[in-house]
Formats: C-alpha cells, structure tokens, sequence
C-alpha cells in the first residue's frame, strides 16, 4: 500500500478545510482499504471521518422524511426497528449485502460511494470483459462497463431518496438517481464534497405493506447480486395505485425503470402483468462479453419480486434476506 | 510520522505508537503485539479469519486500520476464556467438532459471539448460517459450527436467564 499522510478533523467543518486534490474520505474502510491495498485506489491523504461528531442519526423529520445520518453503521440501519418498519424492503437489501461484519463497519455513504468491481481488476488497465456477470446489460450502450454493486441502492433509487452534500461551497443536496454518472468520475460529488445524509420522503413509507427486494447470487449468501429487483406497490383495495421498480447489478447505476411503473399502474396484480412489466423493464437490453443470461435472469427476477411485494412484507424479516431460497418466516404466499 | 493510539486490549490498558498509518487492526495484532491468535486469511474482508470485537461489535480487522482505533475496546480470541474456563461459544466448538485443522476457528468463535450478541439470529439454525456466511471454513465443517453456535446462544440465554431471576 502506498504511503498517505492521516488527518482525523474533529468536526465537520475540519473535515471539509483539511481535504486537498488527491485526498480521500475514510468511512468504514470495507472499500477503499481493500482497494488501497491492490495499489487500485491510491490516495495522497486520508481524512479519517468515520467518527466525526452528529452524523450517526436516523431521524424522523416533521414532514414525515426519515434522515440518516451518513455515518450510520449498515447493520444499525437494518436493525433499527423503526427504520425497517417503515422501509422493510430497505433493510431487507441492506442485510442481503456482504456479510455481518462487513455491514458492522460500512457506513451509508461509503455504501453509495463504493467503487464499482472493475476497480478489483489487476494490471493498470482494468479488463472488465474477465468477468461478464459483473458488466452492465442496460445503460451502457452495449460497452464493457461494469455495473453499480451496491444493494442498498437499489430500494433507495426507487424510493426517490435523496443525498445531502456538503462542500467548501456550502451544502446542497441531488436525487440520488442524479448521484451516478457513466465514464469517470463516476459520481457528480465534486472532489472535495462530502455526503453528510440521505433522505427518505414521507411517500417512501407509503410502500410498507407491500415491497420486496429480491437478490440472485452465485451462490446463497455473502456474494454481490447477478442480477436483483426492488418491487414495491402501493395498493387501493384489488389495483396498484402505484408502483415502483427498481433493478440492481444490470446497470452502471441502480437502475429504476419508470416504463414498468406506469404500466403496472391501476392495474391489479397477477403474474401476467408482472411479466409484462418485467419484459419492459428489459426492453432495451444488450448483451456484452455472452452474458446474455443476465437479461433473461434480471426479467425472471423482476418479475418475481413483484409477485413477492404482491404477497405482502412478511411480518419478520425472513431468515435469509433476499434469497429466492430457505425458510421464509412470515407470509409464504410468493414461494 | 508518529501516531500515538490508546486500546484496550482483552481488557488490558495499552498505549501504542503507531510509526506508520497503513497499519491494519490485524497486523498490529500479530506482528507487533505478539498476539497470533487472531488469523489472516484473504487480508480482503472475504473470508472472517480476522474476525475480533471491537467496542463489542464483530469487524474484519483486516480491513481496519489501527489508526482509526484510538480509545476503542478490542477482544480477540486470547481474551475470551476465563482463566482456565473456556468461553461457552469455545467449548461448545470443541463439544460439536466445530472444525477441522482449525484455522478459521478463532475468527469463527469471535463472529459468534458477535452475532449471539447482536441477538437477531437466536437457535434457529437459518439464521445462524445466515448469520455466520461472512465466516468461510476451508474445511466445511459448517455443519457443527452451526450446532455449536445453536448450542452456545441456547446455554448462554439459559445463563442470562438464571442471572436475572
Ligand atoms: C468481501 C466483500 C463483499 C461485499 N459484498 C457486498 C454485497 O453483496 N452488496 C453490497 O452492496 N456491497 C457489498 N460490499 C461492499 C460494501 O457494501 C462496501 O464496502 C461498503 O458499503 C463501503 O462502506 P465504507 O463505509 O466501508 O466505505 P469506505 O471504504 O470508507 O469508502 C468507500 C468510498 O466512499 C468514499 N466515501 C466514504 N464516506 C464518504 C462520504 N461521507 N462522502 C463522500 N465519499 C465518501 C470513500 O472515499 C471511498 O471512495 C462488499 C464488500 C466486501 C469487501
Ligand atoms: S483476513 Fe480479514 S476477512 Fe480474510
Ligand atoms: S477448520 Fe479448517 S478452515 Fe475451518
């Protein structure tokens, strides 16, 4: 690993005066650590702010937004019950991420931040076409791109979540849709930029009834998605008022998909509007390096974790998070 | 540079200087501090052989870096038994062959005392596999760690129970 220099400002505002070019945020350290040690990531200055003062809250806000604060800790955020009540589908994809320990020390916003998998490549040049399961059948105009690996941001895409950011400039704050970008950066966070928090709106809860996150892996658990879905309907009596899908590891960012939405919408549920929902969510998908499969996978996947949000939130959350196998507790209308 | 960090170490008070900030909670363990108890598998986060506590919660200590630790409580697999008393999660290994040549093992146990003590997993067996999948064993012998977690949070909750009443 290559030499940095370490500052750990004890305030926020310290934190934002000690950044320099090159320097970079440490939060958790479950990504950039890793990276720093392939010698991919190579930062001059790391600035310690994984216990900077006031960011560690998750707060419900007087117009109904719950606010996390950016350093809260994954695990916590799932295992808040409040928080899980609210957005269960949330916390469902939170906990189908990486393993207990890796989740102890993630951190929201390093969550959002993580560098996509291509960065694990050896060599200076990365070759993303090593492994095709990781590269990007939407949104990348048929290139070799990899696709945005986090789980947590799938749900949070669809529920219009936003980002506050804070900077030399003073804060403002983007949709969190508006975060990702394709080519390099691949973030609009202008260097120097910190997240401070996200944001849920009030709307967001309106899907708690019905919502599910659904993840295939290669294998059970502690693995990154092939392909996942986020489903979550808001029902008025037998039809959809409204819906939302989202879909993960398909795309270079979280990949929300409004022309499923809408055809989902004041219709009532049944496995052939979900297949078409799920057909449209795929339409304009393109193959790269023969992971072809990826597409029929994701459209299947899709289209299940509709079914499932259909059937209900399970009471508890089920025993393996996300997983289309094992013991469900709860409802098991959608096995 | 010089960095000055203060543990707490399987309750024992150290001050530790730091000459370097790239040094990770791990190898500060077993390259500076004499304590090999806690492994290095895949230094990658991928495979929990470096599982420890730290402040009571399970971490990859691999992935840590020490420089960040300043005032925390870290317990490693040294500092679970008591005297010559193995810890309920350390016996119920050796009472359920819960290995096999034993190099996962230390991060094993100190993932299941973490995750017995977050509390979400209880003696369904699911649960614990879900629980424990940050925690690969070369050797598969997944089927009596999952027994012996099971077993450990079962005699532990009896023995909560019996401190309360
Ligand atoms: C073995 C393994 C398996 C994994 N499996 C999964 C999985 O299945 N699903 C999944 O979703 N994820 C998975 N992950 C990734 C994991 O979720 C991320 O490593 C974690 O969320 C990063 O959070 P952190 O706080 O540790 O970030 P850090 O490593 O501290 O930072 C990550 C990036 O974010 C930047 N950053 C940190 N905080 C801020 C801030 N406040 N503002 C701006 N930038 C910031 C850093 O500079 C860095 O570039 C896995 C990781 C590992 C190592
Ligand atoms: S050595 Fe830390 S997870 Fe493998
Ligand atoms: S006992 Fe050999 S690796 Fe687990």
């Amino acid at each position: 690993m290559k030499m940095f220099d370490f500052a750990q400002p004890a305030t926020l505002d310290e934190a934002i005066g000690a950044w320099e070019p090159g320097a970079a945020w440490l939060g958790g350290g479950t990504n950039l650590v890793d990276l720093m040690k392939t010698g991919a990531v190579q930062p001059a200055k790391l600035i310690d702010i994984s216990r900077l003062p006031g960011l560690a809250g998750i707060d419900e806000l007087d117009d109904g937004a719950t606010r996390i604060g950016a350093l809260v800790r994954n695990a916590d955020l799932a295992g808040d019950p409040a928080f899980a009540g609210r957005y269960p589908m949330v916390a469902e994809a939170l906990l189908s991420g990486a393993s207990g320990q890796l989740r102890n020390a993630a951190t929201v916003a390093g969550n959002l931040m993580q560098y996509p998998r291509d960065a694990y490549f050896p060599g200076p040049e990365p070759d993303p076409m090593a492994d095709a399961s990781s590269l990007s059948v939407l949104g990348a105009g048929g290139e070799p791109v990899t696709v945005h690996p986090s789980d947590f941001c799938v749900p949070l895409v669809a529920l219009d979540a936003v980002v506050e950011i804070l900077g030399p400039d003073g804060p403002r704050e983007i949709a969190l849709a508006d975060l990702y970008q394709p080519g390099e950066p691949r973030t609009t966070l202008i260097p120097g930029e910190l997240v401070t928090a996200l944001r849920l709106p009030a709307a967001a809860a309106e899907f708690r009834a019905n919502c599910r996150y659904l993840k295939v892996r290669d294998r059970t658990s502690f693995a990154f998605a092939m392909a996942s879905a986020a489903a979550s309907l808001r029902m008025d009596g037998p039809h959809i008022a409204e819906a939302r899908l989202s879909l993960g590891a398909v795309a270079p960012k979280p990949w929300r998909v409004a022309e499923a939405e809408a055809l989902l919408k004041g219709q009532a549920p049944g496995a052939d509007l979900f297949a078409r929902a799920a057909d449209a969510a795929m339409a304009g998908a393109q193959p790269v390096g023969g992971n072809g499969w990826k597409i029929e996978l994701a459209r299947r996947t899709a289209a299940r974790a509709l079914a499932m949000a259909a059937a209900g939130t399970p009471a508890d959350m089920p025993a393996l998070p996300a997983s289309p196998f094992g013991n469900q507790t709860g409802d098991l209308a959608h096995v | 540079m010089s960095l000055s960090i203060h543990l707490s170490i399987n309750g024992t008070e150290r001050d530790v200087a730091l000459d370097d900030p790239r040094v990770t909670l791990l190898d500060l363990l077993r390259e500076r501090l004499a304590m090999p108890g806690t492994k290095k598998g895949c230094d990658r986060g991928q495979c929990g052989a470096c599982t420890v506590l730290v402040d009571g919660r399970r971490i990859n200590s691999c992935l840590t870096l020490a420089a960040t630790l300043d005032g925390a409580q870290v317990t490693t697999i040294e500092g679970l038994a008591q005297g010559g008393d193995l810890h309920p999660v350390q016996a119920a290994f050796v009472e359920h062959d819960g290995f096999q040549c034993g190099y996962c093992t230390p991060g094993q146990i100190m993932s299941a005392v973490g995750l017995i003590a977050e509390g979400s997993a209880g003696d369904d067996p699911e649960r614990i596999r879900e629980g424990m999948s940050g925690n690969l064993c070369r050797c598969a012998a997944y089927h009596g760690i999952t027994q012996a977690v099971q077993d450990a949070t079962r005699r532990m909750n009896a023995a909560a129970r019996e401190d309360a009443a």
